[in-house]
């Protein structure tokens, strides 16, 4: 921001500003060539690739009942995902900020572990674990008749494996910040737990938790690598929409594809958006 | 509105924040809780406002025994060092809080909550920032929320830790005075915490001067300027310098300060002295004794002096000396703490010197 003022600022006034970080303009430029080269190219390409079907070819392209059936398990299972880790992630969150016992830097540590772990090996050891036969996976059948490996269900659960860091991260830094003191004037003013918690502590968590569902969501959407194994892949019922593109490409039907991803892309942009604007609404009259 | 602290210890680790305070506070009293910082006074504020348990020893607030009794049912009003307001309410809502986490029962109506939310605005002088949000707002306006959000409970005690020190120096003075005035308006008994002596000594009826958990004195101002009890309080408040003197056979001698030894009723051995500014007179002299290093005025017209005497420099009054005088020193008052705490006064040697 006070970048671009510096441009904007004629004459002298420009000399008068100064700027902690140096060389705007070269960053600038550097900058735009990089997301140019990165981002905005190759999602260009993807976004005039399916064209060369023609406008009745991409809506028939996707309208296929294999496609429309993968886009809704790719998104209501990253959704329904990102909705779990949600609270899931603020318990956790919770746990490492506030908790003062022996374990909790160990904890800390193993939260980012999916970021680090090849998503194939997790989707390898979710499955093994939610398998049938599997730790968790054969008491749940057994008990109450679930399965959850190679189902849509099983989605889900590797979504949310991806996903929960996301949301412990982004909560945790506002949660530290989180001045113990408005609790405790909460707490002289009349205020029970419960609304301590429901009126004090949620609201000023609200924009993180809402970045970090979004962080989730969209990591989740684009997830290949540990769903592939869990899902069990039929067609219909537990494909996902990346797992198609991959096909389609294996068919050599590369305009197919990239319809897929263009139906991804723009799903994913206007989700994003609105959780941008909610967010904006919750920012508007804060800090 | 009473307060009986009695006895309270409260342990941290193993060290004692509190070591058996005691302190009595009386309906409409204003009361300062002034020390260093670890002296224990904020976490005797949070013992009274019921976020700090004790070790031992108990609370009575108007005859009830607080020991048990949560923070929300003490309906004591706390304002903190930082007033954590709730950021993402609007001042309005951030002093209708308490008013509004009542069980319904208790609960005053919406139209009830906004009059008397209104009414604490005027009375803390802000009625037009009703629609702000916390950030929006200046810091001795944000020290005002947070005294209407407390007074919104109808508190029978208020306390206020620090709640001056993220102010100015201008608006500081402005806001004490007008502290001191709500509370004299409003009959609330209020304990101030400080470390700022000036302050303490504005506002409040009594000291309580805390030093390693205890209150070593609790007084009026007055009172601990003229008979401070410990070489600590003497250091703490209204001051003074404290220099080490030997004292033999009933006459303490500063040297190799260029002091006059002075009598004082104290057994032999090393004993302190605590000089005020008033106390040290500093005339034009022979030289090589002291050197005037600074001259101002002080608000009464009177010289204030900095005087160096050998490395040690000593704030003194007596003539209007030139910079870089010489000067010959005397002394007319003083305290004097002795081994094991003995106090006594100081008197000059010859009674022809004060003049």
């Amino acid at each position: 921001m006070s970048g671009a003022t510096l441009m904007a600022a004629p004459g002298p006034a420009r000399r008068a500003k100064v700027a902690a970080i140096p060389g705007f303009g070269l960053t600038f430029g550097i900058t735009l060539a990089w997301l140019g080269t990165i981002v905005v190219i190759p999602l260009a390409a993807l976004a005039l690739r399916p064209w060369e079907l023609g406008l009745f070819g991409l809506i028939d392209s996707l309208s296929d009942a294999r496609v429309l059936a993968s886009l809704r398990l790719s998104f209501g299972a990253a959704l329904l995902a990102a909705l779990v880790d949600l609270p899931l992630g603020l318990a956790l969150a919770w746990a490492v900020v506030r908790m003062n016992w022996p374990g909790r830097r160990l904890l800390d540590a193993l939260v980012d572990m999916p970021f680090a772990l090849p998503t194939a090996v997790a989707g390898i050891a979710l499955t093994a674990l939610f398998a049938p036969n599997g730790w968790v996976g054969a008491p749940l059948a057994q008990l109450f008749g679930w399965s959850v490996a190679f189902t849509p269900a099983g989605v889900a659960v590797a979504l949310m494996f991806v996903g929960l860091p996301f949301i412990v991260r982004t909560v945790e830094p506002v949660m530290r910040d989180l001045a113990k003191d408005a609790e405790e004037a909460a707490a002289t003013l009349g205020a029970t737990r419960s609304q301590t918690l429901r009126r004090v502590v949620l609201p000023a968590l609200a924009p993180a938790l809402l970045t970090g569902f979004g962080l989730a969501f969209a990591r989740a959407v684009g997830e290949y690598g540990s769903v592939i194994f869990i899902a069990g892949n039929m067609p219909m019922v537990s494909e996902i929409a990346p797992l198609l593109i991959v096909i389609r490409l294996e068919q050599f039907d590369f305009a197919g594809a990239a319809a897929v991803g263009l139906a991804m892309l723009s799903l994913s942009f206007g989700i994003l958006l609105l959780l941008n604007l909610a967010q904006r609404r919750l920012r508007r009259s804060r800090r | 509105m009473t307060v009986e602290v009695q006895g309270i210890v409260r342990r941290f680790g193993g060290m004692a924040a509190l070591d058996g305070v005691s302190l009595e506070v009386a309906a409409g009293e204003f009361v300062a809780l002034l020390g260093p910082s670890g002296s224990g006074k904020t976490t005797l504020l949070r013992v009274l406002a019921g976020l700090e348990g004790s070790d031992a020893g108990r609370v009575r607030i108007a005859g009830r025994d607080m020991t048990g009794v949560p923070a929300r049912e003490r309906r004591i009003g706390v304002v903190f060092q930082h007033y954590a307001l709730f950021r993402h309410m609007t001042v309005f809502d951030n002093i209708a809080f308490g008013l509004s986490v009542r069980p319904r029962r208790e609960r005053p109506t919406r139209a009830e909550t906004a009059r008397r939310v209104r009414e604490l605005l005027e009375l803390v002088q802000i009625p037009d920032l009703e629609n702000r949000y916390p950030h929006q707002i200046s810091g001795g306006q944000r020290q005002r929320v947070a005294l209407a959000r407390a007074l919104a409970i109808e508190p029978r005690l208020l306390l206020l830790d620090e709640p001056f020190g993220a102010l100015d120096a201008l608006v500081r003075r402005d806001v004490r005075r007008w502290v001191r005035d709500l509370h004299d308006r409003l009959g609330l008994a209020t304990i101030l915490v400080t470390h700022d002596q000036e302050e303490a000594m504005e506002m409040a009826d009594r000291i309580a001067v805390m030093e390693r958990g205890r209150i070593v004195q609790c007084d009026t101002p007055t009172a601990l300027l003229r008979d401070p009890a410990t070489a600590f309080v003497a250091g703490f408040v209204g001051g003074a310098t404290r220099l080490t003197c030997n004292v033999r056979s009933g006459v303490a001698h500063f040297d190799p300060l260029p002091l006059p030894p002075v009598r004082v009723s104290l057994p032999d051995g090393e004993a302190q002295a605590f000089l005020r500014p008033s106390d040290i007179l500093a005339r034009r002299g022979a030289s090589g004794a002291a050197t005037v290093r600074l001259v101002r005025e002080d608000a009464h017209g009177r010289p204030a002096l900095v005087v160096a005497a050998g490395d040690t420099l000593l704030d003194a009054t007596g003539e209007f000396l030139g910079r870089g005088d010489a000067c010959r020193l005397t002394l007319r008052s003083g305290v004097v703490f002795g081994a094991g705490g003995a106090r006594a006064e100081l008197a000059p040697l010859q009674a022809a010197v004060a003049g």
